[in-house]
């Protein structure tokens, strides 16, 4: 079956929602979001926790409370979705293949399309953790579901791999639940979650943080019996002679976030270094009319970033179906240099910008007293003094677009250290 | 009192179970596990090797050739994704052409057909290989298959054809008696005229249960790394380096699911229950296999893992009867080439070994073919349609990463060999070999695994007994 929209939206979640409510509102109303789940509002379902909409509603909301809000704003425009949909392919031409129980198998031609997927979570496989592969090792959004949507604790005496947000936030969640944490290893040297959760899921709960440690080894045949950590080098292997045992039947990883970019990885579309694919100011993918945002682009912190790009995105793709987006031969680049992992966009349409560039980045490690460099042609264009930057907490710089030259070749983003 | 008993579900066992299954026998399949193959043969290199490479005139080189050549029907039959890929045997340094001239000749000893390659010509077929390349042995008829259903469905064709099985049963001691055997398993005693030992690592300890024996097997572990669906192209066939006394070495080749499979490893272990890896081994696998194919892309990597072979102190396959009584046959020692040969030492043990004393009536219904599994990739666009209005369970997609759905799993939790657990769903389904590992499908299938045998989730198994993945409800 082959029918038309004006906007395919794979994910409604969060940044989906948002995306197809400022679509809306910038005029285009031909609008279908694709959903895998059940219901909309995607992982936010799961987080039962607050602290979601501080800077977005002002208030401190849980995971579902947060999403409510935006699945009104969806039915209040009348927003058509799909729930139960599963995106199988989708081409450069704007050919979206999903199917579904009600449908079977549909092919939509759109006009324009915007990738809201979100991401997935590392896992042991990914890292090969050395030992056997009992049950009992699993991720800790994985844990979440089984006791936020389904009621079931998968263990009692737990220890957690990554001090990321979500681990953290699950090593509360057990303790209240009655499970023992013995602890929390970091492979870095410093916490990776933001510092509020340390605070109020490990400190506040006397669980210990192992930092430079991971697992080394698990044990258990068929199901988790213990762990092994180690003290790691600076090349992050293992030390000899510092292992640590846990008995523990549950291994909860928080070991990093993936974006689940595969439905435009797969069709060749350039990839950006923070693993989803590389778009423009204006969210827009190497191919016109496919646009990007929220953890499928990049991974978020705050859900309240994510909306904020997916309306741009919403935005965007509005003013392209309309013929108003202007399309640019030649962007310029924008280069991660020293000590920054990535940078968003990764391409600039300088004649075309908005009057502010809203650059979003992260550094690779935590740093005290350094400057955000933005620099042109070896020409320094502005540079801002940071007394303290982590990984863990994304940075938004929004740098007027005179600045900027359009004949200076690519922009580079860079940490340089201030001279004492 | 039964016919035959079959210790050991795994490959071997299967297919002597579906040749069995040809003749009307009251036969039983005894697996200590919970799902049939869940041992060495779910943990290797998954190849249809083609048979250059054992020593002619052991059993290993007669049944790989013999195996090599079924494959074709097995795969249509059992419904079994196989493809000849072909193998190349690659010679990385000048002194290595001399041996690859041996292989050869020993392949045309053993009957099989093989091309000797240049350095151009290896690097045309594979892009990717090492610029060192100086030439290699190409052998069309080598293949890829899917070791998971190629046990799980020659098991079900054997049960539906009407052998039965039970699994979570492990043999504890056997017993001679006059004209038959007692067997004591964790569970029940049964009585058999004939036990035929397929029992892999442990093929030994049940041998001398009825007899002193000669040979000994020793676990020899192989680790692993399974690579994501990288872009198709990374290696075009099987690719081996020169093979040594360790074994056939570390190969770098694509899966019949389209991932990569990198390894194996070979270092014999103390214990035949020690499936661990271990860093140093996984990390000298990377640099041998980097040798050979220098840019393997193993950020990719979505899982590594260790199987364990069955490796016999007499170096070939043990494929004979006791030698105090013809009614007791050993199948032991499978290791390499011992997949590809599953098929070959089914028949043998069945038509030469069995049938002879047994001498059964045929089965008038056996059909040598199971029900095939839809898979709506190879359905046409019209019959997907029509297909879907009569099961839309197929439509609800329940694995993302390897767009599995409700309905193929529903599928192998009907047919008539039990499907128990989570990691059998996997096996059969492929729900969860994707690279987010059963992260966000393990929860549905555990649940469907439960509503469909009527356990409650907290009884749902991943593999093991004591293997549960949920603890109890929550406050």
């Amino acid at each position: 079956m082959m029918v038309q929209h004006d906007l395919v939206i794979i994910g409604g979640g969060s940044a989906g929602m948002a995306a197809a409510v400022s679509c809306y509102d910038h005029g285009v109303h031909d609008i279908l979001i694709l959903e895998r789940s059940p219901y909309l509002g995607g992982i936010l379902n799961q987080c039962i926790h607050n602290g979601f909409g501080l800077h977005e509603f002002k208030e401190e909301l849980t995971g579902p409370e947060f999403l409510s809000r935006f699945v009104d704003q969806v039915e209040e425009r009348h927003i058509a979705y799909k729930l139960g949909a599963n995106v199988l392919s989708i081409t450069k031409d704007k050919q979206v293949t999903y199917v579904s129980k009600s449908d079977g198998y549909v092919t939509i031609q759109a006009k324009a399309i915007i990738m809201a997927a979100g991401c997935y979570e590392r896992n042991a496989g990914a890292i090969g953790i050395p030992g056997e592969r009992p049950a009992g090792v699993i991720t800790a959004g994985q844990a979440q579901l089984y006791l936020n949507q389904h009621g079931y604790l998968v263990g009692k005496r737990v220890f957690i791999l990554g001090s990321g947000d979500i681990g953290l936030i699950m090593a509360r969640r057990m303790k209240l639940e009655g499970a023992e944490v013995l602890g929390v290893a970091e492979l870095m040297p410093y916490n990776n979650g933001l510092n509020r959760n340390i605070q109020q899921c490990l400190l506040d709960y006397n669980i210990p943080l192992y930092l430079s440690h991971t697992v080394s080894k698990i044990i258990g045949h068929g199901k988790l019996e213990a762990i092994e950590i180690s003290q790691v080098d600076e090349c992050f292997k293992p030390i000899p002679g510092s292992e640590k045992r846990f008995e523990v039947d549950t291994l909860m990883l928080s070991i990093g976030l993936v974006p689940n970019n595969d439905l435009l990885d797969k069709i060749g579309i350039k990839k950006g270094r923070s693993r989803g694919s590389e778009v423009n100011q204006f969210n827009e993918t190497e191919v016109e009319g496919i646009f990007s945002c929220g953890n499928v682009l990049h991974v978020h912190d705050l859900v309240d970033y994510v909306v904020d790009e997916a309306r741009v995105a919403g935005a965007s793709a509005a003013r392209y179906i309309q013929g108003e987006l202007p399309h640019c031969e030649h962007p310029i680049e924008v280069i991660a240099g020293d000590g920054i992992g990535y940078v968003v966009p990764g391409k600039i349409d300088l004649e075309n910008a908005d009057d502010v560039i809203a650059f979003k980045f992260r550094v690779r490690k935590p740093s005290k007293n350094v400057y955000i460099v933005y620099s042109q042609g070896g020409v320094e264009l502005k540079k801002t003094l940071k007394l303290a930057i982590i990984p863990s907490e994304m940075e938004i710089q929004r740098i007027p677009k005179n600045l900027l030259k359009i004949d200076q070749g690519p922009v580079t983003v860079s940490l340089v250290a201030k001279e004492a | 009192m039964k016919d035959v008993i079959i210790i050991g579900g795994g490959v071997i066992g299967a297919f002597v179970a579906r040749n069995l299954s040809r003749y009307k026998v009251d036969a039983l399949v005894i697996e200590k596990e919970n799902d049939v193959g869940d041992v060495t043969s779910m943990a290797n290199s998954a190849i249809v090797h083609s048979g250059y490479d054992p020593v002619p005139g052991t059993k290993k080189a007669y049944f790989n050739v013999k195996g090599n050549a079924m494959f074709d029907d097995v795969a249509r039959e059992l419904d079994v994704s196989m493809q000849r890929v072909g193998s190349l045997t690659v010679a990385l340094e000048e002194s290595q052409l001399k041996l690859l001239h041996e292989l050869q000749e020993r392949g045309t000893q053993n009957g099989v057909k093989t091309v000797l390659l240049s350095a151009e010509e290896v690097k045309a077929m594979e892009p990717n290989i090492s610029p060192e390349v100086k030439g290699a042995l190409l052998c069309p008829s080598a293949g890829i298959v899917n070791p998971f259903t190629l046990t799980a469905h020659a098991m079900e064709n054997a049960t539906d054809n009407g052998i039965q099985i039970a699994l979570d049963e492990k043999v504890v001691s056997i017993a001679k008696k006059d004209g038959y055997y007692e067997i004591q398993t964790n569970k029940n005693v049964y009585q058999a005229k004939m036990v035929i030992n397929c029992a892999g690592c442990y093929s030994e300890e049940i041998a001398k249960m009825v007899e002193p024996i000669s040979w000994s097997i020793t676990p020899r572990k192989g680790q692993y790394y399974v690579l994501d669906h990288y872009a198709p192209g990374l290696v075009n066939h099987v690719l081996f380096p020169l093979p040594s006394e360790k074994g056939k070495g570390i190969l770098v080749t694509m899966t019949t699911s389209g991932n990569y499979l990198v390894g194996p490893s070979s270092e014999f272990t103390d214990s035949k229950e020690d499936h661990s890896t271990d860093a140093l081994t996984l990390e000298d696998v990377k640099r041998q296999a980097s040798l050979m194919v220098p840019h393997i892309p193993f950020n990719e990597q979505i899982r590594t893992f260790a199987g364990l072979r069955a490796t016999p102190s007499t170096h070939d396959f043990i494929i004979e009867p006791s030698k105090v009584d013809p009614y007791f046959i050993h199948c032991a020692g499978i290791e390499s080439p011992g997949l590809v040969s599953s098929p070959a030492i089914g028949e043998y043990v069945v038509e030469e070994l069995v049938q002879p004393l047994m001498k059964f009536k045929k089965n008038p219904d056996y059909n040598p073919c199971i029900k095939p599994y839809i898979k709506m990739t190879k359905l046409s666009e019209a019959e997907r349609d029509a297909f879907l209005k009569e099961h839309p369970d197929y439509a609800d997609i329940i694995c993302n990463c390897e767009k599995i759905s409700r309905g193929e799993i529903d599928d192998c939790l009907s047919r008539s060999l039990p499907c128990l657990t989570i990691k059998a769903v996997k096996k059969r389904t492929r729900a969860g070999f994707g690279k987010c590992q059963g992260g966000f499908c393990q929860p549905k299938v555990l649940l469907e695994v439960a509503r469909v045998s009527g356990k409650s989730p907290l009884e749902v198994l991943y593999d093991q007994d004591g293997s549960e993945i949920l603890l109890k409800e929550s406050k």
